[in-house]
């Protein structure tokens, strides 16, 4: 009788199943998949540059980590593969830069400012920086540990007003989150998080945000899979179109 | 009886799937850094955090979870397959899943929140209470679970023997019931709080992360893995060891296959 030996049908389970994982980033084919690691607050934005920037390469798909910078740049240390690099802020591109990841100079495309946010019908009446500091009023802000969080950091020591917040979350869209959602009375967030939330929070400037800006450097890393793709993704952020675009999300130029 | 040839070398490739990454973590040590890592006051106010929680929320769920257990697995009523199965839905949910749906009922604009903060003034989120309260409710099931399972697998004929003797429901469930769980509740409490001291979806979500308050170990974790990952690192290495020592010293028999 003709029968599979013994223990094949469990050893062939699993190579079906490694092929199904390996396969998982060949299925594009012929396409060019650029992979760009980019700071969480550039959410909105470098989807739509991803989008414009595709329809002038439609042989090139785009894929998006977002994440905070600190962790972007950790995992980019750790030897995670990518092919572009936007960081909030320079701290934790020059941590990248120092252990020899990146392909050529690190280049400023944005800045950015804190702002505060309430939800909707300011429910602790925030009016400004020094409210923050209210006993009632919940405040979440972003661990020191992330671009986000040292630039509070930097407001709090500007305005002279410490501040006592009730969580400190790991990336500033979980900061927005908190606020959107009700469970906090107010955050630091970024301008253009504030900006991307529309009706769902409200805004509150105050001055010391102005002495305090974010610069957001690109690169193309060196362990770039396309490196030339990865130069032109970067030369189209930086260039008119891509301005454009973070410029309606309420970034400020260079 | 030998073990089929075919069974070992998927055995040997799950053994490595499960000690090959712990390895590969003592590999990433950085001996030169490590006692102060150890000690740092992030990674010692998280560890004793993490405890004191764990330890409460073990308490709660022996309290609340223990006589659940029981009244799953002795009495009788419709709906009873059904309840059975709710009790295990944190075991199957997301952690993250658990913390969302805890925000939404207790958080501030969620219904029972909102009452809590009417009636009471009790705001749960950011606190300690919050991450007692996310801890128990993933890991009070494995409480249940295994209560339940001893209670009925041990059948029910003692307490029937104990009636005809003319003992009342609570003299049976002190002198019979309650002597026959002890060991099996050894077990269930170490799963537990080994269950409880790992807490990091549900807790991040309900209960915020903010040192000496809500930031348990794992969380520490979490946010040093961000920036400083040797910090990280050491701090895993005590959730290690504590998980090592609950194995080891507790010797849950759950764990180690002989109920």
């Amino acid at each position: 009788m003709n029968r599979t030996p013994r223990g094949a049908a469990p050893t062939a389970v699993l190579v079906v199943l490694l092929s199904l994982l390996s396969g998982c980033g060949a299925a594009s084919g012929e396409r060019n998949t650029l992979t760009v690691l980019a700071a969480a607050s550039l959410t909105e934005s470098f989807r739509e540059i991803g989008d414009e920037f595709s329809k002038r390469n439609p042989d090139v798909d785009i894929r998006f980590n977002f994440q905070g910078s600190s962790l972007l740049a950790e995992q980019i240390r750790q030897g995670s593969g990518g092919d572009v690099f936007a960081s909030a802020n320079t701290d934790m591109m020059s941590k990248v830069r120092r252990t020899g990841a990146l392909a050529g100079d690190p280049r400023t495309f944005a800045t950015n400012q804190l702002t505060i946010v309430v939800p909707p019908g300011n429910p602790a009446g925030v009016e400004s920086f020094a409210d923050l500091t209210n006993a009632e009023t919940s405040l979440v802000v972003c661990a020191p540990r992330v671009p986000c969080g040292s630039a509070t950091e930097e407001v709090e020591s500007v305005s002279g007003v410490r501040l006592d917040p009730v969580s400190e979350e790991s990336d500033v869209k979980d900061v927005l989150h908190k606020v959107v959602a009700g469970e906090a009375d107010a955050g630091l967030v970024y301008v253009t998080d504030a900006s991307s939330a529309g009706d769902e929070v409200k805004a509150i400037d105050f001055p010391a945000s102005d002495e305090v800006t974010n610069e957001y450097p690109i690169a193309r890393l060196a362990a770039a899979e396309h490196p030339e793709l990865a130069g032109r993704f970067v030369e189209f952020v930086r260039g008119e179109r891509g301005r454009r675009i973070l410029g309606e999300y309420g970034f400020g130029a260079p | 009886m030998g073990v089929p040839l075919p069974l070992w070398s998927p055995a040997l490739l799950a053994l490595a799937l499960i000690v090959l990454p712990v390895l590969g973590l003592f590999a990433r040590i950085d001996p030169a850094r490590l006692p102060a890592l150890l000690t740092s006051p992030a990674a010692l106010t998280a560890l004793e955090l993490s405890v004191r929680t764990a330890l409460i929320a073990t308490v709660l769920a022996l309290l609340l979870g223990g006589p659940l257990a029981v009244v799953l697995a002795r009495s009788r009523f419709p709906g009873l397959r059904l309840v059975r199965g709710c009790v295990l839905l944190p075991l199957v949910l997301p952690p993250v899943v658990g913390g969302l749906a805890l925000l939404y009922l207790l958080g501030r604009t969620g219904p029972l929140g909102e009452l809590l903060r009417d009636w009471f003034g009790l705001t749960l989120p950011y606190t300690t209470t919050a991450v007692v309260l996310a801890q128990t409710f993933v890991a009070m099931p494995f409480l249940v679970v295994s209560l339940e399972g001893a209670l009925r697998a041990a059948g029910s004929e003692y307490e029937r023997i104990s009636a005809t003797l003319g003992a009342g429901p609570w003299l049976t469930f002190r002198r019979v019931t309650l002597p026959m769980l002890l060991p099996p509740l050894g077990s269930g409490l170490v799963l537990t709080f080994a269950r409880a001291l790992g807490e990091f979806g549900a807790t991040i979500t309900f209960a915020g992360s903010l040192r000496g308050t809500t930031r348990t170990l794992p969380l520490a974790i979490y946010t040093e893995a961000q920036a400083d990952v040797d910090a990280a690192v050491a701090m895993s290495l005590l959730l290690v060891a504590i998980a090592l020592l609950v194995i080891l010293v507790a010797r849950p028999k759950a764990v180690e296959g002989r109920v």
